[in-house]
């Protein structure tokens, strides 16, 4: 952990606390001129994750009266404390979005003990009671859009052979990936999905060799979750493959065969946060949300999917806006056989049994582990 | 659209594909790195020239629309940063590979910080020759789709080899590397040749990088190269200075490395760690097995800093 050498500013900031003013309602007179920070472990324009972020970092800079400050490239180590050392005694931000994953622990836990009136807020970490309160973790049910992509790929196959790139096999992932070939199932109980990791979250070239090789194997639409889908669409593009996005809209990378895709909706949620906490409202600590929260969206449809799918699809997204529709429900196997949720058993998106979600639905080749 | 799933025919096709399209930037460098080295000087910041000449090439492809304009920039960029190792590297007393490293960091970190406008837009890419048009099966077709670069690149081999072993300037290239004594009693001037070779080296490094950003996988990126570089530097020993080994060399690196996503596709999926770093076993294996007591290093030019 970096020593930081201790400015005024974080002298007075550090007294204002002890002496126990409230955190977050105690700003409300300096609100107005806020300064929010973003740091992105890639590149901002990478059509993937970072996008997303940034997209809504920039519909945060149209707020009245906010700064906005940016770091791209920030390694998840110990330059990501430095990052956000910099952005709260430099910058004068009150307000960090460390947007990748491993930047939370411990980076940021410990930035957030070091600094109690700064606000940190964290995308897809897992808050818990211990953390310190000014420590926030937020992440969407994106498999829910996910789903919603399947139902369409389900339509659009012929071969009935779907093809996913993935980077790692954590739960996140291992869950994207079995809802999408749900969604799928859910047209066609035939169809079976070919996954291939490529063991880390930006490698161009494996991941383009990945598309080649399920392209190969007859796979006909292709989907990924990898941090900057952009190699996979194109490259499947270039192969005459149908596409689904994920994390931000691909379309213009594919215009001949992207179907729809999975996508976030930082850009409505993060000027929404902003607004509360402006307002002098508090944060929970923990956050999640899907369709009904809009924590996400779809892709608009491309122009060859046909009527049949995206009704079907809109019912989907329909039931998950109104919660009366859940992905997991038994009797669930995976593809080895084990039974993993019983008959009769439904796993609301909340439940955190999902969040450690090990295994891949029967129908998918591929290994777990 | 569909096509039949290949089954287990489709590791040797992904390989024997993966041979083509992976294998062309191993075998620029290391074309490139061969003449360098032959001169008696090791350029290490090879992996900062080809990212230079990804992001350059992407670049000026973007500005002008036209691809070849691209990988001639990329050239041009890669042979400018082979004339400042050489100029570095002729002052007396600097460590060629120790301003190597310097150049790779300052390769990539200006790429880096140049190439942010242009992560998002597309570039026309490179167009390719379709070789399959004598298959019916899809994925044949889409296997020989090879990019003229390649074929530039398998024919440098034989001519680098013929070059460096019958003409004048091929033999005062080996002159100048393996006795620069001798070199200079014969009129040559050692750091002019290692300039012109250093730049050599920088240029096919930066077409090499060109044909990342604007074949395969065709968009600049950060996390493009991921050490190609390097790995081509190694190639260049593994393949005792021989450009028609390093032909071979390249062909097998990029076969290999295709072959851990082939092996999962046909439900291989255990321990795919493995397979993918699959090239780099094979570099080790046949290194220790090429390697003995008695015929260390055979070919290595005398003045290379490394066998001195």
């Amino acid at each position: 952990m970096v020593k930081i050498t201790p400015t005024r500013r974080s002298v007075l900031l550090g007294g204002a606390a002890a002496a126990g003013t409230a955190l977050i309602g105690g700003r409300g007179a300096e609100a107005a001129s806020m300064t929010v920070g973003f740091i992105y472990v890639g590149s901002r324009d990478d059509f993937g994750y970072n996008q997303s972020h940034a997209e809504g970092a920039a519909a945060v800079r149209k707020m009245p009266g906010l700064t906005v400050v940016e770091q791209e490239r920030v390694p998840e180590t110990v330059a990501c404390a430095n990052a956000m050392a910099g952005m709260v005694h430099l910058d004068g931000a009150t307000l960090l979005f460390p947007t990748s994953y491993g930047y939370f622990n411990p980076y940021m836990l410990k930035a957030a003990k070091q600094n109690p009136s700064v606000n940190y807020m964290h995308c897809g970490g897992l808050w818990a009671k211990g953390d310190p309160l000014n420590a926030h973790s937020y992440f969407g049910y994106i498999d829910e859009a996910v789903y919603v992509s399947g139902i369409v790929a389900g339509h659009m196959t012929k071969s009935k052979k779907l093809g996913f790139v993935a980077a790692k096999p954590i739960p996140q992932v291992l869950r994207n990936i079995n809802a999408f070939l749900l969604g799928a199932q859910s047209v066609d109980p035939s169809i079976t999905m070919q996954v291939i990791f490529t063991g880390d979250w930006f490698m161009p070239v494996r991941e383009a060799e990945v598309t080649n090789s399920l392209a190969d194997q007859g796979a006909d639409v292709i989907t990924c979750h990898v941090d900057s889908p952009k190699v996979v669409i194109q490259t499947a593009e270039k192969r005459g493959l149908y596409t689904c996005g994920y994390h931000t809209d691909q379309a213009p990378l594919a215009p001949k065969g992207y179907l729809t895709g999975a996508e976030w909706n930082w850009t409505y949620l993060y000027p929404k946060w902003i607004t509360a906490l402006q307002a002098g409202g508090s944060m929970p600590n923990y956050i999640r949300g899907g369709f009904k929260e809009s924590f996400i969206k779809s892709s608009p449809y491309g122009a060859m999917v046909p009527a049949a799918a995206r009704t079907q699809a809109d019912a989907a997204r329909a039931g998950f806006t109104a919660g009366n529709f859940a992905i997991f429900k038994g009797p669930l196997k995976d593809n080895k056989g084990n039974t993993v949720i019983a008959a009769g058993t439904v796993l609301d998106e909340h439940d955190p049994v999902l969040e450690s979600m090990s295994y891949l639905v029967a129908g998918v080749s591929g290994s777990a582990s | 659209m569909a096509a039949e799933a290949l089954g287990w025919w489709g590791v040797p096709l992904a390989v024997g594909a993966g041979a083509i399209r992976v294998s062309t930037p191993f075998l620029f460098v290391s074309l490139g790195e061969v003449v360098t080295e032959t001169s008696g000087r090791i350029n290490l910041g090879l992996e900062g020239t080809l990212v230079m000449g990804a992001m350059s090439g992407y670049a000026i492809s973007f500005y002008t629309g036209s691809p070849w304009l691209g990988v001639l920039a990329a050239g041009i960029v890669g042979s400018l940063l082979g004339a400042l190792h050489a100029g570095i590297c002729s002052l007396p007393k600097v460590n060629d590979i120790a301003v190597g490293i310097a150049l790779l960091l300052f390769g990539t970190g200006l790429a880096f910080f140049l190439g942010t406008p242009f992560v998002a837009p597309q570039a026309p890419n490179l167009p390719s020759i379709p070789l399959g048009f004598w298959s019916d099966v899809p994925q044949i077709q889409a296997a020989l789709k090879v990019n003229v670069l390649f074929f530039i690149g398998v024919a440098a081999a034989p001519l680098l080899a013929w070059a460096l072993r019958n003409t004048g300037v091929g033999l005062m290239i080996r002159m100048v590397g393996d006795n620069a004594e001798a070199a200079r009693a014969m009129g040559y001037s050692p750091l002019t040749v290692r300039l012109w070779a250093t730049c050599f080296g920088g240029f096919m490094a930066g077409v090499g990088g060109s044909f990342l950003s604007l074949y395969y996988p065709g968009s600049w990126s950060e996390g493009l190269s991921s050490g190609q570089g390097i790995i081509a530097v190694a190639l260049v020993i593994f393949a005792r200075w021989r450009p028609m080994y390093c032909l071979w060399a390249s062909l097998l690196f990029g076969g290999a490395g295709a072959l851990g996503p082939a092996l999962q596709s046909v439900g291989i999926s255990q321990g795919y760690y493995l397979f993918n770093a699959a090239p780099y076993v094979l570099t080790l294996v046949i290194m220790i097995i090429a390697c003995s007591p008695d015929r260390t290093l055979a070919g290595a030019p005398g003045e290379l800093s490394i066998t001195k």
